[in-house]
């Protein structure tokens, strides 16, 4: 009973109803039964109504009561204007929906802690400095060396451990020849003590596992990849994978929902760090891993963090005594770099840092377009709420209290917003996978754990009940605060009303310029991008990455790309290290003479025979490689190189070296001179200096390399190489034991690869200015006809009176359009403003360049014409004679 | 009893009482049984009542159930929980304490 019984009862309440008349008519009998008088006993028990009413509020929760039959009443409300509801309700849902969306991706990218104990005690370190392109630069890598000199200087305040980058690298289950891609990533094996997790099979690394070089050929695989790889056979524990040459035999699971500490790629394979190469662990000039920091219980971030500080300028001035041919200001550069200790509890990775601001860009327009669907429905509710007067003035003549009118119009809202709130998230469960899965190249998505948790829910009812009262309470407030007396007489102020609904319209229209500017500005931003010269011909140019089980000798790679070359359908094949833009490269610093003439490095690429002309990059000067040249020995070389270190003279015949331990700082003849082409992924730096070397390389003693990866450009005759690529893939892999085409990529899909942040920010935002735009023309329209239909008796009586259809148009529209013009004036204020916020999403474009405004101005103009000739013309078309009639 | 909240918590006490010795009446023979035991000097009415009934029946001091009775009628028959045995108690001891000050100030003033 109690409680949960009288909110039951509420549910119930016809039931109750019932059963109370039931028992009174039984008294009644009995009494009768017992000898009374029929009438006196009827009379003494007074009014059957009153007493059920008295009895139900006792058995009933009574405001819940009150309650449900609003909700009832606002349910009947909203079905008999069906259209304007389902109107009202899709486009909130859109709004919210994309809001969802947006929270979900911030939330999964950004917010939300790693599944370990403690994340809110877990930093990572970070350096900061003036970088290559100028302004100051944030990077994240370390060293080993590095992370030991930390490790051991803080052993008493924080417990710190290596994570290096995710390589999607080729493994083996099976054969030497079954390779398949895997995430594996470097940690130290305290890690896993340390972030307190647990094996869901076998055992996880310790620190015991990381001592070593070299020695600990072990490995733990993520639940997600035992799941996904092994079906969750328990039988993987003790099971080998191979990668390259290595045997690592499988120890155990990591625990569900722990996938590293890289947000936004899962790592399928963990192995200790102890088993990179020797080389690589003891060289403090490879900076390959991060360095998680967890602070011990009760420690402070500032002392560790200036700990830290000093061991990292300490490792500054060492590494800095070890450089040979430096300039002073490389140098001053040097040592200007800083130590940053940050936050790490959501993890770290580098598509937070490229998606932060373009997720809170777009998490601001999606706001702003729910604000503008906000004032749609709040007008919607205005108008209604005209409607309605009388309805409320009846109810208030009976005794209805403010308070109560209030409740009923709220609940009216709540219902839209909850209707909306559900397809909203209905549509963010299919929008959020969606977009995640589009962050990343199509062969390797970025992978988000999209929960359905408590802080979904928290949000998306937050949302609803923010966005009820956001647009119901103005005109709740406004339609309950109605006078009786006036509003039955039927003439309450209309203008009061217009002059709210005018000021929803302007807000609207300024919003919706801010999200048609800045939209304007990201795909202005990816069409440059994109359309800009790559100075090679990427059309019908197929890539197919190859890697060797063991390094073969460069006459076998040649035999390949023969057998290649007379296979149907193929007009052309080079090889070269890797495709050109895929976002690799090989940096080397330039000396004329022995002398470094500039601090900018070159880019290196290996090229066969035959490359440029498949690339259909021609020679300015000088000749192409011949299959007996070799590196080292001739280059050729592009314009930036010739600008960079050669004044800009053609360069061939002349010679130059590289710098370095490396014996390719013996003397480089440039026998060939080309135009620039972009081989770098960064498409907003000028083309760099590159040179191209000989696919073959020598060493000192003069023998042949092998080796174990290149890339066979091939150009098909056909328009679409795709259609070759399983035939091809099946001629290398069966071409000889060893070879293995391992990704193939057309280069059109690479080149794309380089804008995909920037396509889908152009994309988005095109898709929320088209949705703000279609509010906005929808929201202008309910409010002209509103006011048409309002003001029809006035605007009949001056039609009557001879008014001209000009008048006309200008009485009705005047208004409205003062508010646009308001609103847009705001609008290009703020919008310049926030495009502040995003510039360094732009590329080649400028916020301040007037000709931006041309395009949302253009756009919002036709959105207001075309909404307000229906309205219009319907003025126009009043019949003086038949609306005084209807008076 | 013209007033049953004049003395507050008097209908609940004799209610609660009327039930503690005799289990198992509806709303009616509640109403005689009070009027039986007070030789007619108390008499409740239907419009407290039934209000009262329903509210003990909410706080969980009475339960009720429908039976069957010989007329084919349903009848809604009240008993007394355990906590409505306690609130008696409670009750009665409180009234003795406020009729016997009542009485205090009769005999003393």
């Amino acid at each position: 009973m109690s409680w949960w019984s009288r909110i039951g009862n509420v549910f119930r309440s016809g039931h109750l109803d019932r059963e109370i008349d039931e028992e009174f008519a039984a008294h009644i009998e009995e009494a009768i039964a017992s000898g009374r008088n029929p009438e006196e006993v009827r009379r003494a028990f007074g009014s059957v109504l009153r007493q059920r009413e008295a009895s139900r509020d006792v058995r009933l929760a009574a405001w819940l009561d009150s309650l449900r039959a609003d909700s009832v009443f606002a349910w009947r409300q909203l079905r008999r204007h069906r259209v304007a509801s389902a109107a009202a309700i899709v486009s909130l849902a859109l709004a919210i929906g994309a809001c969802t969306t947006a929270f979900r991706l911030i939330d999964a990218l950004l917010l939300r802690p790693m599944p370990v104990s403690d994340p809110e005690r877990l930093y990572v370190v970070a350096f900061t400095g003036g970088g290559v392109a100028g302004g100051p630069q944030e990077w994240d890598s370390a060293s080993y060396p590095m992370f030991e000199r930390m490790r051991d200087a803080l052993s008493s305040s924080a417990d710190l451990v290596a994570v290096s980058y995710v390589d999607w690298t080729d493994v083996s289950w099976g054969s030497e020849e079954e390779i398949e891609k895997a995430h594996l990533q470097y940690v130290s094996g305290r890690m896993f003590p340390l972030f307190g997790l647990k094996p869901a099979a076998g055992r996880l690394l310790t620190g015991d596992d990381d001592l070593k070089p070299g020695a600990h050929p072990l490995a733990v695989i993520s639940y997600d990849y035992w799941t996904r790889r092994f079906a969750r056979d328990r039988g993987i524990v003790g099971r080998r994978l191979r990668r390259g040459e290595t045997l690592l035999e499988i120890v155990g699971v990591a625990p569900k929902g722990f996938a590293g500490t890289e947000t936004g790629t899962m790592t399928d394979i963990f192995v200790p760090t102890m088993m990179k190469s020797p080389t690589v662990l003891a060289s403090p000039n490879n900076f390959w891993m991060r360095i998680f920091a967890k602070l011990k219980p009760g420690a402070r971030p500032e002392p560790v963090y200036g700990r830290l500080q000093a061991t990292f300028q300490q490792l500054q001035v060492e590494r800095a005594r070890t450089f040979v041919n430096v300039t002073q200001a490389e140098l001053r550069q040097h040592f200007e770099e800083r130590l940053l200790f940050e936050p790490a509890a959501a993890g770290r990775s580098n598509l937070q840092r490229e998606y932060r601001r373009p997720l809170a860009t777009l998490g601001l327009l999606v706001a702003l377009v729910l604000l503008i669907a906000c004032a749609n429905v709040s007008n919607l509710m205005m108008a209604r709420a005209t409607a309605r007067a009388k309805e409320m003035a009846l109810r208030v003549s009976i005794g209805a209290g403010r308070g109560r009118l209030v409740q009923l119009l709220i609940i009216e809202c709540a219902w839209l917003a909850l209707l909306a709130s559900g397809i909203g998230v209905l549509f963010s469960w299919w929008a959020a996978p969606f977009l995640v899965a589009r962050i990343n190249p199509a062969d390797d998505p970025a992978r988000l754990e999209l929960a359905w948790d408590w802080r979904l829910f928290a949000f998306s009812l937050a949302l609803s009940a923010a966005v009820a009262l956001l647009f119901g309470l103005a005109p709740a407030l406004r339609a309950s605060g109605v006078r009786p007396a006036e509003a039955l007489k039927g003439g309450e102020d209309p203008h009061k009303r217009r002059r709210v609904m005018h000021a929803l319209i302007g807000v609207q229209v300024a919003f919706c310029f801010v999200i048609l500017f800045i939209a304007g500005l990201f795909i202005t931003s990816f069409g440059r991008l994109s359309n800009q010269p790559t100075g090679f011909s990427a059309d019908r140019i197929l890539n197919l990455q190859t890697i060797t089980t063991r390094p073969q000798p460069a006459a076998f790679w040649n035999q390949l790309g023969d057998k290649l070359r007379v296979a149907p359908g193929v007009d052309r094949v080079a090889l070269t290290l890797w495709p050109m833009m895929s976002g690799e490269s090989h940096t080397m610093a330039v000396s004329i003479n022995g002398v470094r003439v500039s601090e900018r490095p070159c880019d290196l690429l290996n090229v066969s025979p035959g490359w440029f002309e498949t690339m259909k990059i021609r020679l300015i000067d000088g000749r192409d490689f011949r299959a007996d040249d070799a590196d080292p020995g001739v280059t050729i070389v592009n314009r930036a190189f010739a600008r960079e270190y050669f004044k800009g003279e053609d360069p061939v015949g002349k010679w130059f070296g590289f710098l370095g331990e490396n014996p390719k700082s013996a003397r480089l003849q440039i026998v060939g001179f080309v135009p620039d082409a972009r081989s770098r992924d960064n498409l907003r730096g000028p083309i760099r200096p590159t040179v191209y070397v000989p696919f073959e390389e020598r060493d000192a003693a003069g023998a042949w390399k092998p080796a174990s990866r290149g890339t066979f450009v091939v150009r098909t005759a056909a328009a679409d190489p795709l259609t070759l690529a399983p035939a091809l893939r099946k001629l290398v892999n069966g071409w000889r034991p060893g070879f293995h085409a391992d990704n193939i990529r057309t280069q059109l899909e690479i080149n794309r690869a380089c804008t995909i942040r920037e396509r889908l920010l152009a994309s988005l935002a095109l898709f929320f200015a088209i949705i703000a735009l279609a509010l906005g023309g929808v929201g202008l329209y309910g409010v002209l006809d509103y006011s048409v239909l309002q003001r029809r008796r006035e605007i009949g009586v001056r039609l009557a009176i001879g008014a001209r259809a000009i008048d006309i148009a200008r009485g009705v529209t005047l208004e409205i359009f003062l508010a646009v013009a308001f609103g847009a004036t705001a609008g290009v204020l703020l919008g310049l403003v926030s495009a502040r916020y995003v510039v360094s999403l732009l590329y080649e474009v400028k916020a301040t360049d007037m000709t931006r405004l041309v395009a949302p101005a253009v756009g919002l103009l036709g959105i207001v014409l075309m909404a307000s000739l229906r309205p219009v013309f319907r003025a126009l078309r009043i019949d003086p004679a038949e609306t005084l009639r209807v008076e | 009893m013209r007033k049953p909240d004049s003395l507050q918590g008097t209908l609940d006490l004799l209610v609660l009482k009327i039930l503690s010795r005799r289990p198992g009446l509806h709303g009616y023979a509640i109403m005689t049984a009070v009027k039986e035991a007070s030789e007619e000097a108390l008499r409740i009415e239907e419009g407290s009542l039934y209000p009262a009934l329903h509210r003990m029946e909410e706080a969980g001091w009475i339960r009720a159930k429908w039976t069957t009775r010989d007329t084919g009628r349903r009848a809604r028959i009240y008993d007394l929980t355990a906590s409505g045995r306690k609130q008696l108690a409670a009750e009665e001891s409180r009234w003795q304490k406020v009729s016997s000050a009542v009485n205090l100030v009769l005999r003393t003033v």
